[in-house]
């Protein structure tokens, strides 16, 4: 692929990563949303983080199929735990990490 | 709903707030971006390449796809396509940010909206739920994961094959950070249970959809159910009045 190829693919890849990003915001901040919207929307967060940490616990890639017991869900164990108690960000990250390590290094 | 968070509310400790809240997120994106970088050497691409790419893409995820498949021989057509389709789930974020920047300039919210991404929303959101958060704030957040996105993937290819993954648990910075912004989202039953429901419709749509359709799709369906959870019990307290 030559280098003017290149920046137009990545240019292009660029477009349609923003626009997903800049159209709502500047939608739905200049005019008001509906109250179900809204309430909705509130619900949003805690779905998607659920959604994005559940397959990083609970499954493997390739093949795609669900495992119990990877050493990612023996570790968000004392994750959770130490986050409910502490609501700490940066102490959850610290002690998720060497969860992760420790029991990386006995499983 | 709490919003108008002004622009320019004690802009040095603004600043700093966002950088203090932006740590978990560059320590997750640094590995992360760095083995990035490294795939992205093996697929034969030049530092500036990998530059450009994170610059004007900012998006994970999706820049591992586009490399695998730029080294796949893939078509342009089909990189740009399959982009779209794993970043589409920005907007449903974009949305909901939405509502803290009433009144933002539409400069704002452009240069803004180009930082979004599944962590730095994750923290804006959070911390805009907790009250107390300017959008100088959100903004330096946002630009603080993107210069450590950028400068970490071309430090990436430039290491190549030195970078040994997996030290001292760092791949898991990113899911401890998510757990712990999952912690803070548990703001009642209805949140907790759409939490459960998200787990699970994501599980099943992970193994059946492909790519990263189970994102949006699990979350749109678990808050939906949530709301109409949310809507019957307030139906049943107003019976019993």
């Amino acid at each position: 692929m030559s280098n003017g190829d290149f920046l137009l693919v990545v240019a292009a890849m660029g477009a349609v990563t923003y626009l997903p990003r800049m159209v709502p915001l500047v939608m739905f901040s200049r005019c008001s949303l509906p109250a179900w919207f809204a309430e909705w929307l509130e619900l949003i967060p805690v779905a998607i983080l659920s959604a994005l940490i559940a397959p990083t616990l609970f499954t493997q890639s390739d093949p795609r199929l669900i495992i119990i017991g990877k050493t990612e869900l023996l570790a968000a164990l004392p994750t959770l735990l130490f986050a409910l108690k502490t609501r700490s960000l940066a102490g959850t990250v610290v002690i998720g990490m060497l969860c992760y390590w420790g029991l990386g290094q006995i499983h | 709903m709490t919003c108008c968070k002004s622009e320019n509310t004690n802009d040095t400790g603004s600043v700093r707030a966002g950088l203090v809240a932006a740590w978990p997120i560059c320590l997750g994106y640094f590995p992360i971006a760095l083995s990035l970088g490294v795939l992205a050497q093996k697929a034969g691409l030049a530092p500036w390449q990998m530059a450009a790419m994170s610059t004007l893409v900012f998006a994970g995820g999706s820049q591992f796809i586009a490399v695998a498949m730029l080294a796949g021989g893939a078509s342009p057509l089909a990189i740009v396509s399959t982009t779209l389709m794993v970043n589409l789930r920005h907007l449903l974020m974009s949305s909901a940010l939405a509502v803290f920047f009433r009144g933002s300039s539409r400069r704002f919210l452009t240069l803004f909206a180009y930082g979004v991404t599944d962590e730095s929303f994750a923290v804006n959101m959070t911390r805009f739920n907790q009250g107390a958060w300017t959008h100088a704030s959100a903004l330096t957040l946002n630009h603080a994961a993107n210069a450590t996105w950028i400068v970490s993937s071309v430090l990436g290819v430039y290491l190549g094959q030195l970078v040994p993954p997996g030290a001292a648990g760092v791949d898991y910075a990113l899911t401890g950070m998510f757990i712990c912004l999952l912690v803070f989202q548990l703001r009642g039953p209805v949140f907790t249970a759409t939490a459960l429901i998200a787990a699970v419709c994501s599980l099943l749509t992970y193994l059946w959809l492909p790519g990263n359709a189970y994102v949006i799709v699990a979350s749109c369906l678990a808050a939906s159910t949530g709301l109409a959870l949310k809507r019957t019990l307030r139906k049943r307290e107003r019976n019993h009045e």
